[in-house]
């Protein structure tokens, strides 16, 4: 069981307001450039379907499209709560395997190891929202929370691709509360959270901590500036404070553009400074 | 311009969400909302900060900037007809000097400009990089009396309702931009500090304070609106809802400053000497390291 019961302080969210500002950020940011639709890959998980109810209650269930992408390993439990949760919020869903793709490609390159048939994974299912997307005119809407986009607990390119994202600044612990306040079912917000690349992983036993405890440690490190001294005198262990801190800094990359090299008066993103929703 | 203070007037605040940058469509929606106040028998318009404009303008500053009285601000003048607006723009100056400026237009005429002093340049805020700093608190004759402006980041430092209390002003206009953050376990933190701050300068300065915030997105950051209207005694006239467009209006009636001013003569008791020499002291201790 990782679900907390009791959240400190600094997590503690309140649940109404940050549903409203979220549902009004899908809406906004949406229809600003012209669109009325969304497409998100709908994996069964909590991240995914708390992202679900955000835009379903934002656009309209008939404009948000849950797809779910299995390869051979999935399991029934992933499948089964996408379709719960397609029911329940009466959005459109669509089931494309990504099995043949997937071990077509892998057949050249037998010796793969498991991170490189997870990184695919994650891009082939990127490559299918995207063009679904282009196909339903609609944008991607991401599914990463903080934590895993801090400590780099995702794909670049794959699963951290989307358009906008709704959850991208609330912890794990974060997305539990407001799916509880949203009304998820139990069944989804109690399971064990698994990017579900293979069978029986799991994110804690893969990870080597539990959310709650990683929650607790970004809070004060990322949020609060707390130094790493004081961090261990609050009672963290001195190798978690340092490997937490080392996985924030080597996943850096994954949270950036990727590098330009300078050569002009304005280059992208250094001295060409535009807002993404400029002139909207 | 009229020095007569009038019992009882009514003011609107538009609690708006501009776009970002595309001045046509942000010139409609000002056209709108006074407009709507003109139904509504209002006296004068507030909108929030770079209302005419939108926020996280960047490298547009100097591509939506214009001088003091160009187009845009003409076009609000044409339209305001007999109702007073407050409004902000962005204001270009002569060597290529961008403001973040709240204007005031009465009775046909721009007749103030206040230039942001304070431009906050942390955390999520860079204005320092794009913007000119204005250098001065300087409080406006209209025909609602003696009315201090301040924008946004202005408002959190003491020091300039200090300067607008010594030029015994009537009224406080605060224009922000406020973003929504700090969504802790019972309220949002950014809206708790902006009520705390109008509470004290309306009930310090006995002055009726507006505070116009606006509403919408920009690039995933939320502006949370909670615009509001508080008497000199510092009770709430009127307080729109958070994140939502609003067009909330509210009595104000000056002779509530006369009774707290009675009641507590705190402007009267004020000793600008004082303070005036003890600042100077603090600063040269300052300056001698």
């Amino acid at each position: 069981m990782n679900v907390s019961t009791v959240e400190p302080d600094s997590l503690a969210i309140h649940c109404p307001l940050v549903e409203k500002i979220l549902v009004g950020f899908v809406k906004n940011e949406v229809e600003r450039v012209g669109f009325h639709k969304v497409v998100l890959g709908l994996s069964g998980g909590i991240d995914s379907t708390l992202s679900a109810y955000l835009a379903a209650k934002a656009l309209g269930p008939e404009n948000v499209c849950g797809i779910r992408m299995p390869y051979s390993t999935s399991s029934n439990e992933t499948m089964d709560h996408g379709d719960l949760i397609a029911r329940e919020l009466g959005i459109k869903m669509l089931t494309i395997s990504i099995t043949d793709q997937l071990d077509s490609y892998f057949e050249r390159f037998p010796d793969a190891t498991r991170l490189r048939r997870a990184n695919k994974m994650s891009r082939e299912r990127m490559t299918i929202l995207y063009d679904q997307s282009a196909a339903q005119n609609a944008l991607v809407v991401g599914t990463s929370n903080k934590t895993e986009l801090l400590i780099g607990y995702g794909t670049i390119f794959g699963d951290m691709a989307s358009a906008l994202n709704p959850i991208g600044d609330l912890y794990k612990t974060q997305v539990w509360a407001l799916s509880r306040h949203m009304k998820v079912p139990e069944v989804v917000i109690r399971k064990n959270p698994t990017a579900d690349l293979w069978a029986g992983q799991t994110d804690e036993t893969e990870l080597g901590f539990t959310y709650d405890e990683v929650d607790r440690l970004l809070v004060r490190m990322v949020d609060e500036r707390a130094k790493p001294a004081d961090l261990i005198e609050e009672g963290f262990e001195p190798a978690f404070v340092t490997r937490i801190a080392r996985m924030i800094q080597t996943s850096h990359y994954k949270r950036r553009l990727p590098l330009i090299a300078k050569l002009s008066q304005r280059t992208i993103d250094r001295d060409f400074r535009y807002a993404r929703d400029w002139g909207t | 311009m009229s020095s007569h203070i009038p019992t009882r007037f009514r003011v609107a605040v538009a609690q708006i969400a501009p776009t970002l940058g595309n001045l046509s469509v942000n010139s409609r929606i000002h056209a709108e909302q006074i407009e709507a106040a003109r139904g509504l028998n209002c006296d004068l318009i507030v909108f929030p900060e770079l209302s005419l404009t939108g926020y996280y303008l960047r490298d547009q500053v100097p591509e939506v900037a214009e001088a003091g009285d160009g187009g845009l601000v003409r076009g609000i003048i044409a339209v305001a007809g007999d109702i007073s607006v407050a409004f902000g723009y962005v204001e270009e100056s002569p060597g290529a000097l961008f403001f973040n400026t709240a204007a005031y237009v009465e009775a046909g005429n721009l007749i103030h400009r206040h230039r942001k002093v304070y431009l906050p340049t942390y955390g999520m805020f860079d204005e320092r990089r794009y913007f000119a700093a204005g250098d001065r608190f300087r409080a406006v004759q209209t025909k609602f009396g003696r009315v201090g402006f301040l924008v946004c980041e202005d408002a959190w430092h003491l020091s300039a309702a200090v300067i607008y209390q010594a030029a015994n002003i009537d009224l406080l206009i605060l224009m922000a931009n406020s973003p929504a953050r700090g969504v802790g376990k019972s309220d949002l933190s950014s809206a708790t500090s902006w009520s705390l701050l109008s509470q004290t300068y309306a009930s310090f300065l006995n002055v009726p304070v507006i505070v116009a915030n606006r509403v919408g997105y920009e690039d995933g950051v939320c502006f949370f609106g909670g615009s509001h209207i508080r008497d000199s005694g510092g009770e709430l006239l009127a307080e729109a809802p958070l994140l939502e467009p609003t067009l909330l209006t509210a009595e104000i009636d000056p002779r509530v400053s006369r009774r707290q001013r009675i009641l507590a003569p705190l402007f009267r008791d004020e000793r600008l000497d004082l303070t005036i020499r003890e600042l100077e002291r603090l600063r040269d201790e300052r300056l001698d390291g």
